[in-house]
């Protein structure tokens, strides 16, 4: 297997320009980030926060002064709402789980939008294993959730209700305040969570003045290292935590703090959010270009989810009819251009994206979709490049479908 | 999203990059579609057939992944020049795979898809001509059902979502 890897690697040798667009599933992580963590490895706090000695102080104290950097960005000032752990997975898995669980006796009732990402939607439904119950909220074409459907849904049962800020693969911007105050008017008990891992340095979102009892972030989708999420848990909440080991700074997630990981989550944190609005304008600027390019160049595309003011900066989900997703991610990557597909090409039969499915979208537009995310590190000659070179890509694979598949 | 690593061997990648015999067949005696475009997998063939009943040409077209487009090329390749009643018996799913250098287990299907493909237009070679061989079974043979599987099941899994509404 890994030979066959290698063959692949070698086939990329005569790029000439690289632009990473796939920043949905991973990230570079820049060098001032890895600078910033590299001391905390060998050089000083790499002990125990927990326990009595230097170092351990050492590592308590950079811990803290992370998490109070990257809870101002949230909107908090209680560090004690703040819990880490390894990545956005982990912090739902935290958040529905823990909630539920903490909960069951005073429901079994738990609301989620069809269009969460799978580690809210798959935690949702393997609850149901423990005897809760789980609604889906319907999306509109734009991908925003149906107030009057989540208004009808929450009642006396419902103990919790996990709808994301922004969606990850389409950039809708939800109005979860509304959804907040509609679920707490009709039941003050349940509780609310948001996966914020899209919104955070994207959109300016404040815990404590929406009032939301959970919000989830992470570090790798803000060029952050990966490993490293966090769960904000509002102060009184009561939660149960879901896997059990020593226990450290953090009640609600055991294990020892991963401090080098946490460092670099608050410094990616400063730097998304020190120049917030130059950042954000780059960021849209760049994916305005790219969008624009696609339309003028390509026929046959067709834009996934909202545009303006409802859309995040940095999202560009297109997709390209009588094109398979999977094989035109091969053939930009042969030429330098990293990007991702909610294709279902490459399981026996596996649906394709569920969230282009919500809104609307055919099987063959969703297997002809491509997912971009643009960076404040990404440059107008990055742009460029892949406006010069996407158009042959998807000509020649729509060679290769001919009229098949074409409906 | 896939998120299944597919490591492709040098073979499956050159016949991505250079496909043989790829496109439509104008002259073609018999043309045969496989798949469904709802899964991101489909195939046609186009194969010209000479009065012997030998393949003197194939091409295709694929909607699919590179793998479905590798087994299809290689497929092909693999009946030129065959009698029909070779092609039938010699081309197996599991030698379409051989002959791509191997697959990855997820991407089985797309050479099991491929060999459906070419069955269904051999059979249907004979059935427009309205005379059965006997050496061509009634019964559908397994890469042949396992394309009308694939089949029924994209269409159950389109109009279930049919219900939730076109918007």
């Amino acid at each position: 297997m890994v030979e066959n890897v290698r063959e692949l690697l070698k086939a990329h040798e005569n790029i000439t320009h690289e632009v990473y667009l796939d920043n949905e599933n991973s990230t570079m992580v820049p060098q001032e980030v890895v600078e910033a963590m590299r001391p905390y490895y060998s050089q000083l706090a790499y002990g125990n926060p927990s326990l009595t000695h230097k170092p351990g102080w050492e590592a308590f104290e950079i811990i803290m002064e992370s998490a109070q950097k990257i809870s101002k960005f949230l909107g908090t000032k209680i560090l004690e709402e703040i819990t880490f752990t390894p990545g956005e997975t982990e912090a739902n898995n935290l958040a529905l789980m823990g909630s539920a669980f903490a909960m069951k006796n005073r429901g079994k009732k738990i609301i989620v939008s069809e269009i969460e990402p799978i580690n809210v939607l798959h935690v949702a439904e393997m609850l149901q294993k423990f005897g809760f119950t789980t609604t889906k909220i319907p999306v509109d074409q734009e991908g925003l959730i149906d107030l009057s459907k989540l208004h009808d849904s929450v009642d006396k049962e419902t103990i919790l209700v996990s709808i994301s800020a922004v969606n990850n693969e389409i950039g809708t911007i939800q109005p979860v305040r509304e959804a907040l105050e509609l679920v707490k008017d009709k039941n003050p008990e349940a509780l609310f969570h948001t996966d914020a891992s899209d919104a955070y340095g994207r959109i300016l979102l404040d815990v404590q003045n929406l009032k939301t009892d959970m919000a989830t972030v992470s570090s790798y989708k803000i060029l952050g290292p990966r490993g490293i999420g966090a769960l904000y848990v509002r102060e009184g909440i009561n939660m149960e935590r879901i896997i059990e080991g020593q226990i450290g700074t953090q009640k609600l997630w055991p294990g020892i703090e991963n401090t080098p990981l946490i460092v670099g989550f608050a410094k990616a944190s400063e730097l998304a959010f020190q120049n917030f609005e130059s950042n954000v304008n780059r960021m849209s600027t760049l994916r305005d270009k790219l969008v624009n390019g696609i339309f003028e160049e390509l026929s046959d595309v067709k834009f996934n989810g909202p545009r303006g003011d409802k859309r995040t900066p940095d999202n560009a989900n297109i997709s390209f009819l009588r094109c398979e997703g999977e094989a035109l991610t091969i053939e930009l990557s042969l030429k330098g251009i990293y990007v991702s597909s909610g294709s279902a090409c490459s399981r026996r039969l596996l649906q394709p994206s569920h969230v282009l499915v919500a809104i609307g979208r055919r099987f063959s537009e969703a297997h002809g979709s491509i997912l971009m995310k643009t960076t404040r590190n990404h440059t107008e000659e990055d742009i460029t490049y892949v406006l010069k070179v996407l158009p042959a890509a998807v000509e020649r694979i729509r060679g290769i479908v001919g009229s098949t598949g074409v409906d | 999203m896939s998120r299944i690593p597919l490591p492709y061997n040098p073979k499956v990648l050159d016949l991505f990059r250079h496909p043989k015999n790829l496109g439509k067949m104008d002259d073609a005696t018999v043309t045969a579609v496989a798949g469904n475009p709802a899964c991101g997998d489909m195939i046609t063939f186009y194969l010209k057939i000479n009065e012997e009943e030998v393949i003197e040409r194939a091409t295709f077209e694929s909607y699919g992944c590179a793998a479905n487009i590798a087994t299809s090329s290689i497929v092909t390749e693999m009946i030129k020049g065959l009698a029909l009643k070779s092609a039938w018996e010699e081309v197996t799913w599991k030698k379409v795979t051989e002959e791509v250098g191997g697959l990855p287990s997820i991407k089985f299907h797309c050479g099991v898809l491929a060999v459906g493909a070419l069955k269904r237009a051999i059979r249907k070679y004979y059935v427009d001509k309205g005379s059965i061989p006997p050496w061509l079974p009634n019964e559908l043979t397994f890469e042949e059902k396992q394309a009308v599987e694939e089949e029924e099941l994209a269409k159950m899994l389109s109009k279930r979502l049919k219900g939730q509404g076109e918007k």
